[in-house]
């Protein structure tokens, strides 16, 4: 924060600065996946890519909807507990023997409808983002365990039918259908930030949201849009969670806005706003599931190693963020 | 009439009358509800009843919202303090499991200095981070916050160690003067804090920097040694809360110890009527709303509702008490409410908030 004499010399080469972020995350990503290529054979196997993709693409969508808070400057930490109301109420309602189709639309229905809320008071009533979403963290959370303390099991056909069909080759190799729309969300949401009026305007309010306003930007209307898009992403992944698990569990997807908001930092998105790609963010979740894989992979290493390991990958990466000096305020 | 409106308006805008009135509503409805709530009785010296168990249990949390309100103020906000009491206790806990006399009063105090440097080395890091480096504190935190989960599994071996310390057991349940040591503690803690703020420059120092860091180095205050110094009480904090937390149960999980403890913290900071932009603090503020998020629990274990649920109340609870607090909302809210034109727009502008 007492940094403006720091960076005030380095304002040169600017532009491709903006990039040495997300370029350092992909060598990252190549030199994991080169260790992991040389310690153990069966990581070679293609397969082994896909699985981070089958096994993260919820992350995925949660984490391009995280990219549109931060990079507006504020933070989302309802999206964990959205994830699980949505796998919850999906869950709940199709044991009540609901048809799929409108199931899917309530559940889809309920993120975006949060998030409006959220959005709403952040920017009318002027309370900060933090603690708006955690009150709706809380919320979510406490709705989970207020339809069922317990798992409930999703048997119904369409669910299971998305959660085993496979795309793949005549080898073997697939993904699952949670893995395309997880890339059509990315890709939608990569032209959104960079073609779209929308998407300018969240890269200018994170910039500066008082500048934003002397240009007669809508800032009111973007804040309660990225808000919305944030609980729309949540609610995707959510369904897509539910595909994956096939059922609903009160505490599911506990902690969940961590992983989120470290994937958007690794990916070079910047805390304070205006600065960060989609591209970014989905190398960023690559790297959370290359770690996973590795540390699986090995066996020795025990689960905590993952949280040591995305703490000091933060670290460097927030610290490379700061050495190369852009949009730190 | 006139003067029992004004009276009612300084009265209502005081900044303790909301977060008070609050907790006495909740202390009220739990009366009604339950008519033995308020009652305190003496047994073997010492007291017992809900309200004391209540000050007992809200002990840890005072103990970390206190040193997040001092974060807070300065502009900042500690997010790694859930993870820094797992480790303070993992690591009392973790030494005193490996000696062979556990009720020795030495190896308990040998313990704690040890856990309380780890601590406070832990707190060094984060000021580093924030003063030093210039990272953004909820980032520069948010390491720790994950990493030092890890660490707190990597210190108990992703173990629940249990230990059989009668001196470490009452930190979180002895007895002194017929009340729980805790509330001691807490208060102790409460009172060391106020009267270096309150009656020294630091609290205005702090504040100067929360306001404006630039201009408070400008003039002349070493903002940086001032942040970090409110990272490292914070963890100073968080590692007695820790040990609070394991003591009350004997034994210290690196996987639940202190989690989400940092969001209450919070809570109850903003609750008491820190704003999270920091340049104010108040101390009185957030024990109350440390205590009003303890009634909350208390009440809704009560009230046979599972602990999950009752996150649902601390929702409402927290975006009532955030509301009414907010300029904005009030704003709105007596201006439809009494039909007079809205007061002038308040000279200070809203800060640009940094944290989140």
């Amino acid at each position: 924060m007492t940094t403006g004499a720091l960076t005030a010399g380095r304002t040169r080469f600017r532009l491709p600065r903006k990039q040495i972020p997300v370029l350092a995350t992909l060598a990252l990503l190549l030199v994991m996946y080169g260790i992991g290529v040389s310690q153990y054979t069966a990581f070679s196997n293609v397969q082994v890519i896909f699985n981070v993709f089958i096994d993260n693409g919820f992350l995925l969508v949660v984490a391009v909807g995280m990219t549109f808070v931060i990079l507006t400057g504020g933070i989302d930490l309802s999206v964990g507990s959205v994830v699980a109301m949505t796998a919850m109420v999906s869950a709940a309602l199709l044991k009540d023997g609901m048809p799929a189709a409108l199931v899917l639309v309530i559940a889809l229905l309920i993120g975006p409808t949060l998030g409006l809320l959220m959005g709403c008071v952040i920017h009318f009533f002027e309370i900060q983002p933090f603690i708006v979403t955690l009150a709706g963290m809380f919320f979510a959370r406490g709705m989970c365990t207020f339809i069922s303390g317990a798992s409930i099991p999703i048997t119904d056909g369409f669910w299971t039918a998305m959660s085993q069909e496979r795309i793949g080759n005549p080898r073997g190799n697939f993904v699952s259908i949670s893995v395309l729309i997880a890339f059509v969300v990315v890709v939608i949401a990569a032209y959104v930030l960079a073609y779209t009026r929308l998407g300018r305007n969240v890269y200018a309010i994170g910039g500066n949201p008082q500048s934003a306003l002397l240009m007669g930007l809508p800032v009111g209307r973007t804040r309660i849009a990225v808000y919305t898009i944030s609980g729309l992403c949540s609610a995707i992944g959510g369904i897509l969670l539910s595909f994956y698990t096939l059922s609903g569990a009160p505490l599911i997807a506990v902690g969940m806005e961590l992983d989120v908001i470290a994937a958007v930092v690794i990916g070079g998105t910047v805390l304070t706003g205006g600065a960060g790609y989609v591209f970014g963010t989905v190398l960023g979740v690559l790297v959370l599931g290359v770690i996973q894989t590795l540390i699986t992979f090995d066996g020795s290493l025990n689960s905590w190693w993952t949280k040591i390991v995305i703490g000091g990958l933060l670290f460097a990466f927030i610290l490379l963020q700061r050495l190369i000096g852009i949009r730190y305020k | 009439m006139n003067d029992t409106l004004s009276r009612y308006r300084t009265m209502t805008g005081h900044r303790l009358f909301w977060p008070a009135a609050v907790l006495f509503v909740m202390l009220a409805a739990n009366t009604i509800y339950r008519p033995g709530f308020l009652s305190i009785e003496l047994k073997d010296g010492h007291l017992y009843g809900t309200p004391i168990d209540i000050l007992r249990l809200s002990a840890p949390l005072i103990l970390v919202a206190l040193g997040m309100t001092l974060v807070i103020s300065t502009g900042g906000i500690d997010l790694s303090v859930g993870s820094l009491c797992a480790i303070s206790g993992a690591i009392a806990c973790m030494y005193i499991s490996k000696q062979p006399d556990q009720s020795s009063l030495g190896v308990v105090v040998t313990a704690l200095a040890m856990a309380m440097g780890v601590s406070l080395v832990l707190g060094a890091w984060n000021g580093v981070l924030v003063a030093v480096i210039g990272i953004q504190p909820i980032i520069a935190t948010l390491i720790l916050m994950v990493a030092g989960r890890g660490l707190a599994q990597l210190i108990t071996e992703g173990q629940i160690i249990t230990i059989n310390s009668e001196p470490y057991r009452a930190i979180g349940l002895g007895h002194a003067l017929t009340l729980p040591l805790a509330i001691f503690i807490a208060l102790a803690a409460a009172l060391l804090v106020a009267a270096f703020t309150r009656r020294t420059a630091l609290g205005m120092i702090i504040e100067s920097v929360g306001g404006n860091s630039v201009a408070s180095r400008l003039a002349g205050i070493r903002s940086g040694r001032v942040i970090f110094l409110a990272y490292v009480i914070s963890a100073a904090c968080a590692a007695v809360a820790g040990f609070m937390m394991t003591a009350n149960v004997s034994s210290a999980d690196g996987n639940a110890a202190g989690l989400w403890v940092e969001l209450d913290a919070i809570l109850a900071v903003v609750i008491g009527g820190t704003s999270l932009a920091g340049g104010r603090f108040f101390l009185s503020g957030t024990i109350i709303g440390a205590l009003i998020i303890q009634t909350l629990t208390t009440t809704v274990y009560a009230m046979d509702i599972s602990p999950q649920t009752s996150l649902l109340f601390k929702a409402v609870v927290v975006i009532a008490v955030c509301l009414i607090q907010a300029p904005a909302f009030r704003a709105r809210f007596s201006r439809r409410r009494r039909n007079v034109p809205p007061p002038a727009p308040v000279a200070d502008k809203p800060k640009e908030q940094v944290p989140a």
